[in-house]
């Protein structure tokens, strides 16, 4: 894969930086208060996994494109669940006037 | 006509089906007429089977498959099953017909009609059922249909107790019929009436180690079980007086034709199995004769008049059972026959004083000759021929059996129906004279009192002469011709009896002092009850004072409530306590002990539910690390 004069990236560098992004994604969205940092959050995690995709497509007895066409489906997902999950929000700063996550729990005992 | 026997008990049931369809919104014309006139008609065919009724007709068809055997269901048309036909549907028709009047404006006459009609389906099933287990399903739908009838009127709370205990008494016997025809079966290999009397009367029935003949008095013994509480004999003769709750058209019925008459019936149907065997029959007399007496005892002083008749009730089935354990079985069924009559007669004339009336207490009556003189002279005939006076029905059958005692060699048994004839005698006519003689009691009830409907005094009059003349069937006159009718039943089978089934002339010395002694009973009821100078004791006991301990001792029926309370009911409500208390406190404890447990637990873990979104998922990315840190170990680790 790559055309000449392409640096050559090796993989256990990209696994790191995927698992990296998405330390920091869970990191967020376990931590933060605030419902859109948590989303944002959990876009950085939808992304290390998109890394991961691209990096193990270039692996393998037989590589090819499909990872790269996962992570582009990956990506359409992730914005159309980004859509919803502010619509959510909007929703939910409606009736409690908060985007606070501790505000949320309605599930308590 | 015996292959449209069918037809017989199946017009009742259209009647019971039309009635559960129909009948909530039919008037009360249609209702009893349907059923009275569907009835009549079995009537009408029972006396074609009857007049045709010769060698025992069996018709079936294959019912269930259990195994390599088939239970086949179906009709058998014997000479006894025949003359039960007619008995029934007889007496059945003109209950209905006097319920009519008697149930008026009764807001659930069509659901009592019902009940009629679906009791006199069950009673002529019963009476032609081929096999033993057809038998005892009509057995038990007969003991159903008693206990509604018994608790018709359910929201009295006597009724309802009534309906139970009736209920539960004859369950007992019930018990051990069931009980007899599984040995039956397992001891002959058939349901089959026939097949297992033939078995019976050949000394042929194997089971285990049990002897042939220790078999033979086993059965016997557990099918009388069933016959004793059916038929209300000593020791569970206590649910029939009880069960007088019941509307008096149903007291007739049950008394007469449908209930306790299942219960001779059957022992006249396994006569050849109880024929092979002395020990049986000679219990089968003794009960007889012993409740016989003991129902006569209490009968003396009872002052509700159906109470009276109840016991007179049980008292002649001890006769009939009396006269079949003697072996004179001709004479015992020849006592049902004519008892069906007479009861019914006495029963429904008793209803028709209690309608006009509106009391059962005999004290509270008097007087009434002129004012009723249909019932009055239809209950002199019942009384009459219940107390066996020449010519009335009674004389014949109860003079059968006393004769038919004497002649086998059971004068013990003699003396015991003769001191019971003297005291039926005595307590029918204390009941006759203490309801029509004398002056009115209750001046007010008196007043108000009037015959009922021709509805209510056709039945009496019609029942009034087949009590008076019914005896001729079976007398010397015609040669004792019923008697020579039955017992080619029995010949098919080696019993053993065969030479002294009907006797062959009249005995008249025995004739002449059951006569006199049935006169003798009369007479003292007459001077007890029937003088102007009686009045002041009849008041005083009235009003129950000065009675001795004997008296005492008949009026509370010998204490048999008490003691089967004391020695029944009262331990079994005690292990009922026991076992509820087991119950409440050890399983259900263990029970609400488990759900404590869980509970407690709930309400410790409960404060982890946080409602925190970020929480959960915390945990829930922890131990994921751990599981996964977990399965690396294990899988020798990363490196």
């Amino acid at each position: 894969m790559g055309g000449a004069g392409a640096i050559q990236v090796p993989a256990t560098s990209l696994l790191a930086l995927a698992a990296i992004l998405f330390c920091i994604g869970l990191y967020g969205a376990l931590t933060r208060r605030n419902l859109i940092i948590v989303l944002v959050s959990i876009e950085l995690m939808l992304n290390a996994a998109n890394i991961n995709l691209v990096t193990f497509s270039r692996l393998g007895a037989s590589p090819g494109l499909h990872g790269q066409v996962f992570a582009l489906f990956t990506i359409t997902v992730a914005a159309a669940e980004i859509a919803v999950g502010l619509a959510l929000l909007l929703a939910a700063f409606r009736t409690r006037r908060s985007t606070h996550v501790e505000d949320m729990d309605q599930h308590k005992w | 006509m015996a292959a449209h026997a069918w037809l017989v008990p199946l017009l009742p049931l259209v009647a019971y089906v039309f009635l559960l369809v129909l009948g909530r919104r039919a008037p009360e014309w249609l209702v009893a007429g349907v059923s009275t006139a569907l009835t009549f008609i079995s009537f009408l065919l029972s006396l074609g089977v009857f007049r045709d009724a010769g060698q025992p007709a069996t018709y079936t068809f294959p019912w269930l498959h259990v195994g390599s055997y088939t239970l086949e269901a179906g009709i058998q048309v014997t000479r006894l099953n025949a003359l039960m036909l007619v008995v029934v549907s007889a007496v059945s028709t003109l209950v209905l017909l006097f319920s009519k009047g008697y149930m008026h404006g009764d807001e659930r006459f069509a659901v009592f009609y019902q009940y009629l009609n679906l009791f006199v389906f069950s009673m002529l099933a019963l009476v032609i059922a081929p096999n033993l287990l057809q038998l005892y399903i009509f057995w038990e739908m007969v003991g159903l249909c008693s206990y509604l009838l018994v608790g018709f009127w359910f929201f009295k709370p006597e009724a309802a107790l009534a309906a139970k205990k009736s209920f539960i008494v004859t369950r007992i016997g019930d018990a051990g019929l069931f009980a007899g025809i599984i040995m039956l079966f397992l001891a002959s290999g058939s349901f089959d009436v026939t097949t297992v009397l033939q078995a019976a009367a050949n000394h042929q029935l194997h089971l285990g180690w049990i002897s042939n003949d220790g078999l033979l008095v086993l059965t016997a013994i557990l099918v009388f079980v069933g016959a004793v509480g059916k038929s209300a004999q000593f020791p569970l003769h206590v649910w029939l007086p009880d069960a007088m709750e019941g509307p008096t058209p149903v007291s007739a019925l049950i008394h007469a034709a449908t209930m306790v008459a299942a219960g001779v019936y059957l022992v006249a149907r396994m006569y050849p199995l109880f024929a092979a065997s002395q020990a049986a029959l000679t219990t089968v007399a003794w009960i007889g004769g012993f409740t016989a007496l003991l129902a006569a005892l209490i009968a003396l002083t009872q002052r509700d008049i159906k109470r009276v008749i109840a016991y007179s009730t049980i008292s002649q089935l001890g006769y009939m059972m009396l006269g079949l354990g003697v072996g004179a079985y001709a004479a015992g069924v020849f006592h049902l026959f004519t008892h069906a009559f007479f009861k019914a007669l006495l029963f429904l004339a008793a209803g028709s004083l209690i309608h006009a009336l509106g009391t059962q207490d005999l004290f509270e009556m008097g007087g009434l000759r002129r004012k009723m003189p249909v019932t009055f002279w239809t209950f002199l005939a019942g009384a009459l021929s219940l107390s066996g006076i020449f010519p009335f029905a009674g004389f014949w059958s109860k003079d059968d059996i006393l004769a038919g005692a004497l002649r086998h060699g059971h004068p013990a048994l003699y003396a015991i129906g003769l001191v019971t004839a003297f005291c039926t005698a005595y307590y029918i006519f204390r009941a006759f004279f203490l309801a029509f003689a004398g002056p009115a009691r209750d001046a007010e009830k008196h007043a108000r009192a009037h015959e009922g409907g021709w509805v209510m005094t056709v039945p009496l009059v019609i029942l009034g002469i087949l009590a008076t003349i019914a005896g001729f069937f079976n007398s010397p006159l015609n040669g004792y011709g019923l008697g020579k009718f039955l017992t080619p039943d029995l010949s098919l089978y080696q019993t053993g009896l065969g030479g002294y089934m009907a006797p062959e002339r009249a005995d008249v010395t025995v004739m002449l002092i059951s006569v006199l002694v049935g006169l003798a009973g009369i007479a003292l009821a007459a001077a007890l009850y029937a003088r102007p100078a009686a009045v002041d004791r009849i008041a005083s006991e009235g009003k129950a004072e000065d009675i001795g301990p004997l008296y005492r001792l008949s009026y509370r029926k010998f204490y048999f409530d008490e003691i089967y309370y004391a020695v029944v009911v009262a331990p079994g409500k005690f292990i009922a306590a026991v076992v509820d208390g087991f119950d409440r406190y050890v399983v259900d404890g263990l029970v609400h002990l488990v759900r404590r447990i869980v509970y407690l637990a709930g309400l410790c873990l409960k404060y982890t539910q946080t409602g925190q979104v970020q929480a959960y998922g915390t945990v829930a990315a922890v131990a994921l690390v751990v599981i996964i840190a977990i399965a690396m170990i294990r899988a020798g680790g990363v490196f």
